[in-house]
């Protein structure tokens, strides 16, 4: 049994969990080591998979799980823990009108693979991730600043950025 | 006269004016002109935008031109972003309310319900019938709004001037009931978590069925005004196709996708808010190009009609909101008169409510497409994060591949028949 750190406090890959999500059934089958973790949520349980095996996970469920389409990419800084973001991945099967989130822990300045390869409509979706909170992406096609102003420093959704930006100060909370 | 060369002369030595100048700037988007074409003419990259009135907001699109024809077109966005996902950290869950409403600022209704229901479904709260059909209708009569300013302005790019102010004469009654219901005619904020803002209005029943029919008759009127006019057919017939499996893998949804023959619709798919007790049908289309698209959305606007007529039918009476006190701020006059409902309101005003720890992804159709909200809680009063998986920018991701190789006038209404909204996209 895998255990990881969520939230503060330790939760376990379930294997119930794991087992009553057929799409967790076939990445458990093929790609063995690829599931690091599973967390129950509101909307079905969150698949933890490990850095290295995104693209090969993704492409697995796009081809054999019917999941055509993604409908984002995302992240969530829980800076001071260490590693510092999640990025996350909200698959859609059109077919069988499921959804499926997967999740990617990543420290600073780590490289994720770019899933660009097996949903085009990834591009737009990693740019904004890379330029909001500077998660690079290996093999991206464009990787440069989509919302920001090219000269821009910093990344704004971080935790450590102040809500009202460097420019300004403000003694009040 | 030698006073004016003086003038003329001295102003060449800016630097702004200088030729060989010009061409040592180098633009930040990091967009390099091409200079020659493989067809041996010169090419020319125009903007358009971020300032052009086709755009429908501050869009610039960056075209390569071969004469009329757009070889390459490519969409800069970020003009409006205000980090909205940003402040939504720095505030309470019920403060967040009125920040969906300024992101997709023509269906404002749908986001405020995506994120009450994404919120409500972290904290498990149970909403009471009635305040979920009023929820059904308003955010039906959202729809017909965003359409209506859609056809308008859509027709209006391709050259039919009158339907916009038509449009905007059936837009009038909508944004009358919205006024009824909440005091704002725009910027309602009127679902809120738990329920609805306040109780609705006395006499909305006449009020609404009133405008319901004047719209019914309008949408009728505006489908055959333009599907008989021959200038409209043929300037959207045939134009802005994109191969269906290409579609899908750009991410595409909404009445662009329907009209491409996929039956997607949230409210469908993953029913919310009693969407199931409501009969009506998803228009497809499979076409696929602009006028598919057209008659998919005025076929919608119809579709809307029938479930706010069904809505106004079977409304049920009851509470409009939730029945939980830590979580909503109780009535005035309990308020004045009960110690507890005191202590409530005090905490509430001054801490917020805390919601359980997790995630959800809650998704819905906007008018133009799946809007998803992706709320994470660390378990104290306000999010931790806040993702608007918005349809506008998913959808615009498509424009580059839509506008290569057709004629620079097509494009005016290819872009209109996407739908975007800029404050959708940029958050």
């Amino acid at each position: 049994m895998r255990i990881r750190a969520y939230l503060g406090e330790i939760t376990y890959v379930l294997p119930e969990l794991v087992a009553a999500n057929t799409s967790a059934v076939l990445i458990e089958s093929r790609l063995p080591h690829a599931i690091v973790s599973a967390t129950p949520a509101a909307d079905g349980p969150v698949l933890g998979v490990a850095r290295e095996s995104i693209v090969p996970v993704c492409q697995l469920l796009k081809r054999e799980a019917g999941f055509d389409r993604l409908s984002a990419v995302t992240a969530v800084d829980w800076w001071p823990r260490e590693p510092r973001f999640e990025v996350i991945y909200i698959l859609h099967s059109l077919r069988n009108a499921t959804r499926l989130r997967l999740s990617v822990t990543v420290g600073e300045g780590t490289e994720v693979d770019s899933v660009t390869s097996v949903w085009r409509g990834a591009n737009w979706y990693e740019r904004e991730v890379f330029d909001l909170f500077g998660i690079p992406f290996r093999n991206h096609p464009n990787l440069e600043r989509i919302m920001m102003p090219a000269d821009w420093e910093g990344h704004p959704l971080r935790k450590d950025y102040p809500v009202h930006g460097h420019k300004y100060s403000y003694t009040d909370e | 006269m030698p006073k004016l060369q003086d003038e003329i002369q001295g102003e060449s030595r800016v630097a702004s004016l200088d030729p060989e100048h010009e061409l040592r700037v180098q633009d930040p988007s990091g967009i390099e002109p091409r200079m020659e074409g493989h067809s041996g003419g010169r090419l020319m990259t125009l903007n358009m935008g971020p300032q052009h009135p086709s755009t429908h907001g501050v869009l610039r699109v960056v075209l390569e031109l071969d004469g009329e024809t757009i070889l390459r077109a490519r969409p800069e966005i970020g003009f409006l972003h205000t980090g909205i996902e940003k402040e939504f950290e720095a505030k309470r869950y019920q403060q967040g309310i009125p920040l969906t409403d300024r992101v997709d600022y023509l269906s404002n209704l749908n986001n405020n319900l995506c994120y009450s229901l994404a919120v409500e479904r972290l904290l498990g709260l149970e909403i009471p019938p009635m305040a979920q059909w009023m929820r059904v209708m308003l955010c039906e009569l959202t729809r017909i709004n965003s359409h209506l300013i859609w056809l308008g302005t859509h027709a209006l790019d391709i050259g039919a001037m009158s339907v916009y102010f038509y449009c905007f004469r059936e837009r009038e009654e909508i944004l009358k009931i919205f006024e009824m219901f909440s005091g704002q005619r725009m910027m309602t904020s009127y679902i809120r978590i738990g329920g609805l803002a306040l109780e609705p209005p006395r006499g909305w029943h006449k009020f609404v069925s009133k405008a319901v029919e004047q719209i019914a008759r309008g949408i009728d009127e505006y489908h055959n005004l333009l599907a008989s006019n021959p200038i409209w057919v043929n300037r959207t017939k045939g134009v802005g196709q994109l191969p269906l499996d290409v579609m899908i893998d750009l991410g595409i949804t909404g009445p662009m996708l329907r009209a491409a023959g996929v039956k997607l619709d949230a409210r469908k798919e993953c029913p919310h808010t009693s969407y199931e007790k409501f009969d009506f049908e998803v228009p497809t289309r499979t076409a696929n190009d602009v006028y598919a698209r057209f008659e998919v959305r005025m076929e919608e606007m119809r579709q809307s009609v029938r479930i706010v007529r069904q809505a106004l039918e079977g409304m049920p009476s009851g509470p409009w909101r939730a029945d939980a006190p830590n979580i909503l701020l109780p009535d005035r006059e309990k308020m004045k008169t009960q110690m507890e409902s005191l202590i409530y309101h005090f905490k509430i005003v001054t801490e917020g409510f805390r919601v359980p720890a997790g995630s959800v992804f809650q998704v819905v159709e906007s008018p133009r497409g799946e809007l998803g909200y992706y709320v994470v809680s660390d378990g104290t009063a306000k999010p931790h994060r806040v993702f608007m998986r918005t349809p506008s920018f998913g959808n615009l991701q498509s424009l580059g591949a839509m506008l290569e190789n057709v004629l620079i006038a097509d494009s005016v209404a290819i872009m209109g028949s996407m739908d975007f909204v800029l404050g959708d996209v940029d958050r």
